[in-house]
């Protein structure tokens, strides 16, 4: 097998992986069903309580093994292409979702976030099979285009700023389910149990995700200036309103709202969480969807 | 009536009316991306024009062809803008006013705080230990007989008008650029030169600080372009080398440059030189009906297609007894199918031209410009062959072919490449370059510093409490403890 291939390989075998372990997770709140926030003292629910910890330790394995096959399909790709592996569409997601679960499985060591897992490991599963099965492309040498050190410092901040805002865009919506099923449990008279009672308090998930996006946000604002400056030496003008440059404005323009809701009175909360989502859509939306629908002059080799 | 201007006031510039107004401004981007924009491609939009003519009939009242100097996004960003220094202002009287003032009063319960610790055997001259511990953490001490208050993280709100300060710097740069700017593109084919005169440009938009008829004097000369494709199986195709080699002079020094996609040429008096496109222009000679050379050198034919099939326009004004215009074709590696010639590679490994031929009697000069891309075949008639069918040829470089009825003989010589150039003046650039790069430093300091307050106060021991004035800041208990703990006295 040629370098490539093992990349090939490497990452097919990582997008089951991220499958696999988003199924345990699926699993993990499906038996978690019913069990209090906090463990009954007389002991009658341990033996469920270690069965569903073990379906979630599980899917940490997995994930594990998918992550450490992701990293390396990237390497690899790149050792294989003798260049940064950013060039096209699939380069860019393998890169972007290699950062991602490298950094929740940070956060899973240093903070315990477990949490985060079930998300996580739906997107990259998601999102490395689209990358796999849709936007794949042989190894190939960079267009003149391409050719520029602004090249690696504009696609290392988007690739940082997209798994901030992914993991980030978790947390928001895990908060919008658990305030949801808190609502429901309210209005039964009931404690909130399963799955989502094990989730962090509400104030923390929104604290979570609020420095998560503030992490994320300053480094898509750097995306964009490295962008502008770029784009003053590769075309004469640093802003042009190319399809590209206006969605990533849109983006920064949504998060900038999300920023803003979440100090004002009346959309804290979910609010801001909807809005958080909101700017993850727009992101994804910019990334594929402009690649695939707009001509413009971020269209190098297709997708 | 002032108390509408005051109601108007405040709402303008509250927070919901801001967060409104950039929602907007998100939504009003998005036509410009979908709806092909005269700025960017003013072909794209005839096409679209043509091709929609009900949809234009709403779109073009509604400025749609250029979302983002139209009135209605206009309105939106200045909007946005009035309602941030709005609101930006008084928080800066009010910022230049806590700076000066010590920090706030001593509550007199901290325990009421969000986090507190009592220290039963404190050490001796708590207060002093107390004050170099604060000061040690760079927070702002204010001391008195019963306690200190203490107070840190006015960076954040610092970094917070700086940011939104720094907005308005960007706007005002990309006024400057606009207004005292100019950008223009040209077509030169190897070998030819420019001179920077607007005369010389094939297209020319400036603002309305520039004098156009003293553009900063220089000249340049594109000696030889070199393009290169994939020719492996990946990407076949695929641009791989674009280089220009370009003699420029300026000042009255000439110098040798390598023009390339990434990297252009900046002049002493800042216009820059960028390399845009590139194209063929075929090597043609025309020798009319006398058997005079009527035309000779390259013409700058149009790629239509990723493998640059181009189409281009000979015109032979001077042809006697008759003036003669070719159409063209330009195939740089050219196969023959069953829908007709095409190119299949976008380098020249086999060139060919196909063109058809009219002629017609000589027309006065009228000085009226036309495009040198399309041919008017007013006064024109088609050039026949054998048979009554349209003449046409297919030539190879080297070939040539002699038009029925001694009209005259045309001969394909081969082929020069062409590249579009770009110059551009944007002097607003550093100013809002510097506004981005000090913005983004204080939109840092606002979404990281976290003010927090302090407070110790003498009692029966020592009280310790503290507040944090952000949402997301962590560690607040951790650091009250720790200041609880630096002022317990060992027990011995």
């Amino acid at each position: 097998m040629t370098v490539a291939q093992y990349s090939d390989t490497a990452m097919v075998a990582a997008t089951v992986g991220f499958i696999v372990a988003f199924f345990l997770h699926v699993a993990e709140w499906a038996f978690a069903g019913g069990l209090g926030e906090r463990r009954n003292p007389d002991g009658s629910e341990d033996a469920k309580r270690t069965n569903v910890d073990l379906l979630g330790r599980l899917a940490v394995a997995a994930t594990i093994v998918a992550a450490a096959l992701n990293v390396f399909g990237v390497v690899t790709r790149g050792l294989a292409a003798g260049r940064p592996p950013w060039g096209n569409m699939y380069e860019f997601v393998t890169s972007a979702i290699a950062l991602v679960a490298v950094v929740y499985l940070l956060c899973l060591w240093r903070w315990g976030m477990r949490w985060l897992g079930i998300g996580v490991t739906l997107l990259a599963a998601l999102m490395l099979g689209l990358a796999v099965t849709v936007f794949y492309v042989d190894v190939a040498p960079l267009v003149p285009a391409l050719h520029s050190v602004w090249f690696i410092i504009h696609i290392i901040a988007a690739v940082i700023a997209a798994a901030g805002f992914n993991i980030a865009g978790v947390a928001s919506l895990l908060y919008l389910v658990r305030s949801w099923a808190e609502d429901r449990a309210i209005r039964r008279g009931d404690d909130l149990t399963g799955y989502l009672a094990k989730l962090p308090s509400l104030k923390g998930l929104d604290t979570f995700a609020h420095r998560m996006h503030a992490f994320a946000f300053p480094i898509w604002t750097f995306t964009i200036v490295a962008g502008a400056i770029w784009a003053q030496y590769a075309w004469g003008r640093f802003w042009n309103w190319d399809p590209k440059e206006t969605w990533s404005f849109i983006t920064w323009v949504v998060y900038a709202g999300y920023l803003h809701a979440s100090l004002t009175a009346g959309w804290r909360g979910r609010g801001a969480a909807a809005i958080a989502l909101l700017g993850l859509v727009t992101f994804w939306f910019n990334f594929i969807g402009v690649n695939l629908l707009f001509s413009g002059l971020h269209s190098y080799a297709g997708i | 009536m002032r108390e509408w201007l005051r109601w108007g006031w405040a709402q303008l510039t509250s927070m919901r009316t801001a967060l409104i107004l950039l929602f907007l401004l998100a939504l009003a981007a998005i036509p410009g991306s979908i709806i092909p924009q005269q700025s960017i491609s003013p072909i794209e939009v005839m096409d679209y024009k043509a091709e929609h003519p009900e949809l234009d009939r709403i779109w073009e009242p509604l400025g749609m062809y250029h979302v983002y100097t139209s009135p209605w996004f206009s309105a939106i960003y200045l909007l946005l803008f009035i309602s941030l220094i709005g609101c930006i202002t008084p928080r800066i009287a009010k910022f230049a006013r806590d700076l000066r003032k010590p920090p706030p009063r001593l509550p007199s319960r901290l325990d009421r705080l969000p986090a507190s610790a009592t220290v039963d055997t404190p050490v001796d001259d708590a207060l002093g230990i107390a004050e170099a511990w604060l000061k040690s953490k760079r927070y702002r001490t204010l001391r008195t007989d019963d306690g200190i208050s203490a107070e840190r993280g006015y960076l954040r709100e610092l970094g917070n008008l700086v940011f939104h300060l720094s907005l308005v710097g960007v706007l005002v740069g990309l006024a400057w650029s606009n207004l005292g700017g100019f950008i223009g593109t040209v077509v030169v084919v190897e070998g030819r030169g420019f001179a920077n005169a607007i005369t010389q440009y094939d297209d020319f938009t400036a603002g309305a600080w520039v004098d156009t008829d003293a553009l900063e004097p220089f000249s340049l000369r594109v000696d030889h372009f070199d393009a290169r494709f994939e020719t492996g199986r990946v990407q076949r195709g695929a641009a791989r080398v674009f280089d220009a080699y370009v003699e420029v002079t300026d000042e009255g020094v000439t110098t040798d440059h390598l023009l390339t996609v990434n990297d252009p040429i900046l002049t002493s008096g800042g216009t820059q030189v960028n390399l845009l496109g590139h194209g063929y222009a075929p090597n043609v000679t025309v020798t009319d009906g006398n058997g005079d050379v009527a035309f000779s050198g390259p013409v700058v034919f149009l790629p239509q297609d990723g493998n640059f099939s181009s189409v281009g326009v000979i015109k032979v004004p001077d042809g006697r007894p008759q003036r003669l215009a070719f159409e063209g074709f330009f195939f740089p590696t050219a196969v023959l199918d069953q829908d007709g010639p095409k190119s299949v590679f976008p380098d020249a490994l086999e060139p060919e031209l196909w063109i058809n031929a009219w002629y017609g009697e000589p027309a006065d000069e009228t000085g009226i410009p036309e495009s040198i891309y399309t041919l008017n075949t007013a006064g024109l008639e088609p050039v026949l062959g054998d048979g009554e069918e349209r003449f046409r040829a297919r030539m190879k470089p080297g070939a040539a072919f002699s038009l029925p009825d001694g009209l005259g003989s045309i001969s394909f010589d081969g082929y020069s490449r062409w590249v579009k150039l770009q110059m551009s003046e944007t002097p607003g650039n550093p100013v809002a370059l510097t506004s981005l790069a000090i913005g983004t430093l204080g939109l840092c300091l606002s979404l990281f510093i976290k003010p927090r307050r302090l407070f110790v106060r003498l009692g029966d021991g020592v009280a310790v409490g503290g507040l944090d004035r952000s949402d997301t800041a962590l560690g607040l208990e951790d650091e009250v403890s720790e200041l609880a703990e630096a002022l317990t006295k060992e027990s011995e």
